[in-house]
């Protein structure tokens, strides 16, 4: 037998290099995430002394310079709300019926290669597109009506999707009993599938509703306004909005606290990762629930 | 009573060919043979399972009570209330266990409780289930044992009033006690219903039949009453097969 | 050849309804595109709009500086992205232990949450001034400014699709190639990564479709100047995008002016170069697909 393993130099190199290679992606990732951490802490850090009751729920004074931005929260709420009405039963219907009903064919795969680009069409087009058609030629005005419209299509993509994959999610065996029982197809979707499917679905309309509550350009020329005295009474009215706030008071308002600035932005980025929160939780616990 | 059917999958392989046999009532007709036989298609036709399924070629008739169930203008919907089937794994639908006996009966519309109570009661004793889960018919149905639940996937079906149950390997996923709990079971609904099982080995098949099929991939070799193919197989393959040459 | 009761027949067309209304959509907003910005061809002047002036006032209307303008930042902004969007999924999926990767991909969606105006004014208010004092700048609103941004607006597209990518390569890949002696680098680099190429590949087209489509950050942040760029160093002077065009002179056009015209005439651009983008990236990944299926088979 030899007698012990002599130090193989070349063994020894490419350990180091192992070693070096396997730093470099951890550093890489680090440098990727730590910025996302800082920004997160510094906003709360710096906006956080500008909270206060009356910030929240007063109206804003001396051009935005004082006051409170509850006029955007309001705007903000009526937005996704508003986007939620419209792209959800139609965005959770046309994944019911990708995953469930659409045959094998060229028809379906022309509606996933619409989905596909419908998702990649960047926000300042649908702007044009709502300005265009929402605001123009069906004469809705620069309203909340045209901004929700607008950004429930931006939406769509998003609910579909997610939609579609709950749905797969569920197993099929459920189905070919459902199907054995007598069931029809819509029952077996109605009654097994959807339910099962609801905490996807549900994760899918969070994350879409979120993106679309901090969306700017789509709403844009469609419906927001940065100075409005009061609160909208109808849909056909402007509103104002908490993304296109902060844009302006970032840059455009000359003297503008930069304390309130970070207020604000603390405010959008409260929503926008309490949403990804309640996502996350109802992920957790839908995996926690199932009953397959 | 299947006449002369014969069956093609898209993918081109002849699922079935030119399979005619007598099913009787009130007895337990088994078909057995290797994997591919073509056994679990027949089932899903006898039932329209496959009715979206990517089958090419359709021929023959099945005829129930007179009716050729394959007729455009027979409802499936309707059918599978009459030809039931149990599937080789238990599949408890993510509801409750009285929902789950109660399923088929309100998918017709009926929900009137005092009408689903006797029902499912019902349902469960006929699959001998009641004694054990009568005190917690309102928990989720993964919650009771493989055996168990394949009696309720019985019940299942049973709720529904069927004429024929179609068992396909019914116990291969479930110990001796629970094979042997069923089996006995069948014995008994035979009186009853017309059951139409296929085993999942030769043993079951013996142990079950009535009458027996032998199917070698997709052909009907030969069909016998009692356990005459077991003892006096006629063709070469029957006698192979069950001799445990091959499969 | 669906099973239907006679009262589910409405239910089940509205269904197939919705799932073609996507097909709708995508016509009627390149219908309305083109209804509103084709004119501009006539309307500017040919010569005009492929010329090299941006000056609407005096209805100059060159688009090419924008045009570059895009390409500059995006291109600048993808090569950040590259290597932080791979490296990070290339550590999430093959390196991280458990407990990293429990905390690292919340982190990567959060991210990918993040409002564009949010990243917009934390470039306004900490990286513009930051880039101007450590590099010496005449200003910190810049393309590259503009292009740092982006490029983190588009890493988390790029790492999550890698992820998906290299989470599709057999374990018995990589298995294999421990059982030989490769080291776990030398598996991800030369086996894994390899094996999730075209996934990988779609992922960054994707993420470049992210970064050009993007408006807001790059509108805060990037100057605002829409003039030719030139010369080396013309990433760290102020520039201007398409999409920042659209949305900061939007406003203030009168509707159906060549303005007007021009700025929709763009959103085609932009509508197209985005279709363009997305139909090679499924085309690559669903060539990818095959490909694995008939060497797996």
């Amino acid at each position: 037998m030899e007698d012990g393993l002599k130090p193989n130099p070349i063994l020894i190199d490419s350990h180091r290099k192992e070693k070096v290679s396997i730093w470099l992606l951890r550093l890489i990732t680090l440098f990727t995430v730590l910025p996302i951490l800082a920004i997160v802490i510094y906003i709360i850090v710096k906006g956080a002394p500008s909270i206060s009751w009356e910030f929240i729920t007063a109206f804003p004074r001396n051009g935005m310079r004082e006051g409170g931005i509850w006029p955007a929260i309001v705007g903000t709420l009526y937005l996704t709300v508003g986007t939620a009405i419209f792209s959800v039963p139609l965005g959770v219907a046309a994944g019911i019926y990708l995953a469930e009903y659409a045959p094998d064919n060229s028809w379906t795969r022309l509606i996933r290669i619409a989905i596909i680009n419908l998702a990649g069409i960047p926000s300042v087009v649908y702007g044009l597109f709502g300005l265009g058609v929402f605001v123009l030629f069906l004469n809705f005005g620069t309203s909340i009506l045209a901004s929700c419209l607008t950004l429930s299509i931006m939406t769509l993509p998003t609910i579909i999707s997610t939609t579609e994959e709950a749905l797969r999610q569920v197993p099929y065996s459920f189905r070919a009993v459902s199907r054995s029982l007598g069931a029809t197809h819509w029952q077996t979707t109605w009654r097994i599938v959807l339910p099962q499917a609801m905490p996807g679905v549900l994760t899918g309309v969070i994350l879409g509703l979120e993106r679309a509550a901090g969306e700017t350009a789509p709403i844009l020329f469609t419906g927001v306004s940065f100075f409005l005295p009061q609160l909208p009474k109808s849909i056909f009215d402007a509103t104002m909005a908490l993304p296109y706030h902060i844009f302006v008071i970032s840059t455009s308002v000359p003297g503008m606290s930069v304390q309130i600035q970070y207020g604000t932005v603390l405010v959008l980025l409260f929503f926008v990762l309490g949403m990804n929160l309640l996502a996350s939780l109802v992920r957790i616990r839908a995996r926690a629930r199932r009953q397959w | 009573m299947i006449e002369n059917l014969n069956l093609t999958y898209q993918d081109g392989t002849e699922s079935l060919r030119n399979v005619s046999l007598t099913i009787a009532a009130n007895a337990i007709t088994v078909l057995f043979g290797p994997a591919g036989g073509g056994k679990s298609s027949l089932l899903r036709v006898l039932n329209r399972l496959n009715d979206r399924a990517d089958v090419t070629k359709l021929t023959g008739k099945v005829l129930l009570n007179g009716k050729n169930i394959l007729d455009p203008d027979v409802n499936p919907v309707e059918l599978r209330r009459k030809v039931g089937i149990v599937f080789s794994r238990p599949v408890p639908l993510p509801l409750t266990i009285y929902e789950n006996v109660a399923y088929g009966l309100r998918l017709m519309g009926e929900n009137r409780k005092a009408r689903l109570d006797q029902a499912v009661e019902q349902a469960l004793r006929e699959a001998v289930l009641w004694d054990e889960v009568y005190d917690r018919l309102h928990d989720p149905a993964i919650a009771i044992s493989g055996g168990q639940q394949q009696r309720l996937c019985l019940a299942r079906v049973l709720a529904l009033g069927p004429e024929v149950i179609m068992l396909d390997e019914p116990t291969s996923a479930l110990d001796p006690v629970s094979t042997a709990k069923i089996e006995s079971l069948m014995q008994e609904l035979k009186h009853r219903f017309t059951i139409i099982w296929v085993p999942h080995n030769v043993q079951q098949a013996a142990r079950m039949a009535d009458y027996a099929a032998f199917f070698l991939q997709g052909e009907l070799i030969e069909f016998a009453p009692e356990k005459k193919l077991f003892v006096y197989p006629k063709d070469k393959r029957t006698e192979d097969y069950v001799e445990g040459k091959f499969g | 050849m669906i099973e239907q009761t006679p009262r589910e027949r409405p239910i089940n067309l509205l269904i197939k309804a919705s799932g073609y209304s996507s097909i709708l959509f995508v016509l009627l907003i390149l219908f309305f595109l083109l209804r509103e910005g084709l004119p501009a061809i006539t309307s500017a002047e040919l010569s005009s709009l492929f010329g090299t002036i941006w000056y609407p006032i005096e209805d100059y209307f060159g688009i090419w500086p924008l045009i570059f303008g895009s390409i500059i930042v995006t291109i600048t902004a993808i090569l950040i992205a590259i290597p932080l969007g791979i490296g990070t999924s290339l550590y999430i999926s093959e390196v991280a232990p458990l407990w990293a990767k429990n905390l690292l991909k919340p982190l990567i969606e959060i991210l990918a949450g993040l409002p564009s105006v949010v990243l917009g004014f934390i470039g306004i208010q900490v990286a513009a001034p930051l880039l101007r004092e450590g590099l010496n700048l005449p200003t910190g609103l810049s393309g590259l400014t503009g292009a740092i941004l982006l490029a983190f607006i588009a890493t988390p597209t790029v790492v999550s699709i890698s992820e998906d990518a290299l989470n599709t390569v057999p374990a018995s890949y990589r298995q294999a190639a421990l059982a030989l002696g490769a080291t776990k680098w030398q598996t991800l680099w030369n086996i894994t990564l390899p094996a999730a190429k075209s996934g990988v590949l779609t992922a960054v087209m994707l993420g470049v479709g992210r970064a050009i489509g993007e408006t807001m950050a790059v509108m805060m942040v990037t100057g605002n100047a829409p003039v030719m760029p030139h010369g080396l160093d013309a990433i760290i002077l102020p520039i201007r995008t398409m999409t920042a065009t659209i949305a900061s002179e939007m406003g203030e056009v009168a509707t159906g002016s060549p303005h007007y015209q021009v700025l929709f005439f763009i959103g085609i651009i932009l509508f197209l170069l985005s279709l363009t983008i997305n139909v090679i990236a499924s085309w690559v990944s669903t060539r990818g697909l095959k490909r694995s299926e008939r060497s797996l088979s």
